[in-house]
């Protein structure tokens, strides 16, 4: 019987305290850091969305796919950014033709010695090939043809840039100048010049592509 | 390489005002702030009914804790079962299924946040508030005061009572997570990281395609999620999304918030363990020479040896990350892809090798399990690291339970040299002696024994082996990455891993809590144990605790217990597999 007590003493404190922590930890701080996000960045906590000619177009954060031949690629993604179209019964697919499976995020978790990487790596290569035919195989960074973890990266290496821009340079019909004062524009250098990499975002670049051919205003 | 280095210095100099803080809300010495704290934690005592001058004894201590967190299972569990029928629901997701359900609360309550469900499909926006982000501060400040008792027992700090779990638990959480997570998320806020109730939301692209966006509130999730060192993503991809962790400033402010209150358990252990001394220390000259160190004045004598034990570990573990993910993967190199900037499949552009190789690091050292890169795509070398880690489970450790790990070795470690040197060993100025010995031992070996049990259970069986994605080698290191990660309350996952099923429900559910809540009552157990003998004085023959040697001595006795228990799976999975890779 004693044995029992010990465990049932602290059990009117325990439930009191537990319903107390669940309001100020799971309502109370969340939601006080929504009101002070709202307040002093706005922007961001919405959502930090792009907006172009008055229309959302994207997210500053988060890649997207792009099929046309005029437009930056952003990497391989198992999720294919979760961008999709429909057809006239409202089905979704993604730009591949395949089922859109709904929101998602994450990679194909290939290992390295699994032999469905090397096929699409070397699938991905091909076609990268065929689009770009001046590009020498050797000169493709490694960021370009790996997927990213989150399937959702919205940047590219510098390097991943510049092997871009002959094919668009000629699809979109621009001097290959002025695409890379594009690219130039949209890279961001390191935290303070230590931490992290260079990295282009895709679609900001794909914005001003479309600003200077006419596309959007 | 120079970021590596500049990260972890910028740590060494955070790390260290935190350690004094926390020393000082534990042995209830005023803050900054305090008066106003004193306030607020009095309005919650007041609430609940609770004397927090009321001394609880290791038994007593270890019950509230676990029957608190016993109820918080209930409640939530409750709340995932029904989130279908409650507000904040933008979304219209429906109920959990009930074992994912167990697994769900078990993990966020035993702070591993292995998670079998995809936050943007399973939950609906107030299960990620008053499930995940409840359950991610209350599981850290629940093994934070267990740490708390810990040191108060075996410093010698206290006498007869290990503290008052309820007032531990919640001066911890107003004290440290809350303040701490408002300045953090606010951070991440302005870095890009969303923060609203909206649902999600569909934009039409350049292309005049559609995207969906991921929304809600991610922030105050995400900060809590590593300052806790929790590790649960609000995306099933976790912090490697762009949503979670845009920048590389998110990637440092939320490596930081995992790094700095375990870095701090040890410094207030260090410093606590001073205090005491110093009472007994008549002798004021000698006192002075003691402090007079700045190493041992800002991490205490005794704290700075297990602080470099377990930097050592941690800066080894480091180093091959790194090193592995730079090579590349000879495959693909032989398919015609440069491997110029490393192994890149998996991993974020912003990130790089080297913040990839850090985080994942600092993840399995602090036990938290958030990635900023897929770890079942890691080289098989640079992924045997975050799999050690877990095996180890030492390294700084997630809220104070390394410490607790770390000291268990320590007390392994007096233990064989005093049988070398023919003494009884002593530890802080306690004989360590059979009981000590044997809890000690048990402690040791549960962690190893539910990695590989169940481990061999999975593969022994078809429902287990249905899990494995990855052929060859690669599949038992899936297994035992789960394992080691459920067992030590990491959460990461080799997430090609197909779990969620009955079998992987149930057993990594059992692995969670046998890894959890057995090592606190042993450990709990332990220091009873000591706290009951009267302090030794030291003589010529006693061994030092506080030197650099010990320190060495500690990381030789933590491998070579991890080979024996290890070596013989880690050869079968990680090491078979690279040495296939570059045949």
């Amino acid at each position: 019987m004693k044995q029992y007590n010990a465990w049932l003493a602290p059990l009117g404190q325990a439930v009191k305290i537990s319903c107390l922590l669940m309001l100020i930890c799971g309502l109370g701080f969340p939601l006080l850091v929504n009101g002070l996000g709202a307040v002093f960045f706005p922007v961001q906590a919405g959502g930090n969305k792009v907006v172009v000619n008055e229309q959302v177009v994207g997210v500053a954060h988060v890649g997207q796919e792009f099929s046309q031949p005029y437009f930056m690629k952003c990497r391989p993604s198992a999720v294919h950014y979760n961008t999709y179209k429909e057809d006239a019964e409202e089905k979704q697919f993604y730009l591949d033709g395949s089922e859109f499976g709904g929101l998602s995020s994450g990679s194909n978790n290939f290992a390295p010695t699994n032999p469905r990487l090397v096929e699409r790596v070397e699938a991905d290569l091909s076609s990268f090939l065929d689009a770009h035919p001046s590009v020498n195989k050797e000169d493709i960074p490694t960021d370009l043809l790996t997927a990213s973890g989150s399937g959702l990266d919205p940047e590219i290496s510098p390097a991943a840039a510049a092997v871009q821009i002959p094919a668009i340079a000629q699809a979109a019909n621009l001097d290959e100048k002025v695409l890379q004062t594009i690219v130039a524009r949209n890279t961001e250098g390191k935290l303070l010049g230590i931490f992290g990499t260079e990295k282009v975002n895709v679609l900001a670049v794909n914005i001003e592509i479309a600003q200077a051919m006419g596309l959007v205003k | 390489m120079f970021q590596l280095l500049v990260t972890l210095l910028i740590y060494l100099l955070l790390v260290i005002p935190v350690g004094s803080y926390m020393y000082r809300i534990l042995t209830d010495k005023p803050t900054f702030g305090s008066t106003f704290f004193d306030k607020v934690d009095g309005f919650i005592y007041s609430v609940c009914g609770v004397n927090p001058q009321q001394g609880m004894t290791w038994k007593q201590y270890a019950i509230a804790l676990v029957v608190t967190n016993g109820v918080m299972l209930v409640l939530t569990y409750l709340v995932l079962r029904l989130q279908n029928l409650l507000c904040f629901n933008p979304n219209g997701i429906g109920s959990m299924e009930p074992t994912l359900s167990f697994n769900t609360v078990i993990s966020f309550m035993t702070n591993t946040n292995l998670q079998h469900y995809s936050g943007e499909s399973g939950l609906s926006y107030l299960s990620q508030m008053i499930v995940i982000t409840f359950m991610m501060f209350v599981s850290a400040a629940s093994g934070y005061a267990a740490c708390a008792a810990f040191i108060r027992g075996i410093s010698g700090y206290a006498k007869e009572h290990v503290g008052n779990f309820f007032k531990d638990l919640v001066a911890i959480t107003t004290r440290m997570l809350i303040p701490f997570s408002i300045v953090g998320g606010l951070i991440l806020i302005w870095q890009g990281v969303p923060q609203n109730l909206d649902s999600n939301f569909v934009v039409t692209t350049l292309e005049g395609t559609r995207q969906i966006i991921a929304n809600g509130p991610v922030a105050s999730l995400e900060i809590i999620k590593h300052l806790g060192t929790n590790g649960g993503g609000y995306l099933g991809a976790n912090s490697s999304t762009p949503i979670e962790n845009p920048t590389i400033l998110t990637n440092l402010v939320e490596m930081y918030s995992m790094m700095l209150m375990p870095g701090a358990c040890v410094i207030a252990f260090g410093k606590m363990v001073q205090e005491v001394r110093n009472r007994r220390q008549q002798n004021r000259s000698l006192r002075e020479k003691e402090e007079g160190s700045w190493t041992a004045k800002f991490f205490g004598r005794e704290g700075r040896s297990v602080f470099m034990a377990m930097g050592l570990l941690f800066l080894f573990s480091l180093g091959l990350c790194f090193w592995a993910e730079s090579q590349g993967n000879p495959v693909l190199a032989e398919a015609g892809l440069s491997q110029s900037m490393g192994s890149m499949e998996g991993k974020e552009v912003r990130f790089g090798i080297a913040q990839s190789a850090l985080f994942t690091t600092v993840t399995t050292s602090f036990t938290t399990g958030t990635v900023n890169n897929m770890h079942d795509t890691l080289t098989p070398l640079g992924g045997m690291v975050p799999l050690l880690n877990m095996m180890l489970n030492v390294i700084f450790g997630g809220k104070g339970v390394g410490l607790m790990n770390m000291l268990m070795y320590a007390i392994l470690a007096v233990f064989i040299c005093g049988l070398m040197i023919g003494r009884t060993p002593e530890y802080l100025g306690k004989k360590i002696e059979g009981r000590e010995m044997k809890l000690t031992a048990i402690c040791i070996i549960i962690h190893p024994l539910i990695i590989l049990g169940f481990s061999a259970l999975a593969i022994a069986t078809e429902a287990g082996l249905a899990g494995i994605t990855n052929e060859g080698f690669h599949g038992l290191s899936q297994v035992l990455y789960e394992y080691a990660s459920s067992s030590a309350n990491n959460g990461s996952g080799f997430e090609g891993l197909a779990d969620n099923s009955y079998f992987w429900n149930i057993t990594t559910g059992l692995a969670m809590f046998f890894g959890r809540f057995l090592s606190i009552v042993i450990q709990l157990a332990i220091v009873g144990s000591l706290m009951k003998k009267s302090f030794v004085n030291e003589s010529v023959g006693t061994l030092q605790t506080h030197t650099a040697s010990f320190a060495v001595i500690m990381v030789f006795v933590v491998y070579i217990f991890a080979a024996l228990t290890f070596f013989p799976a880690l050869a079968l999975g990680p090491i078979a597999e690279h040495l296939v890779l570059w045949q």
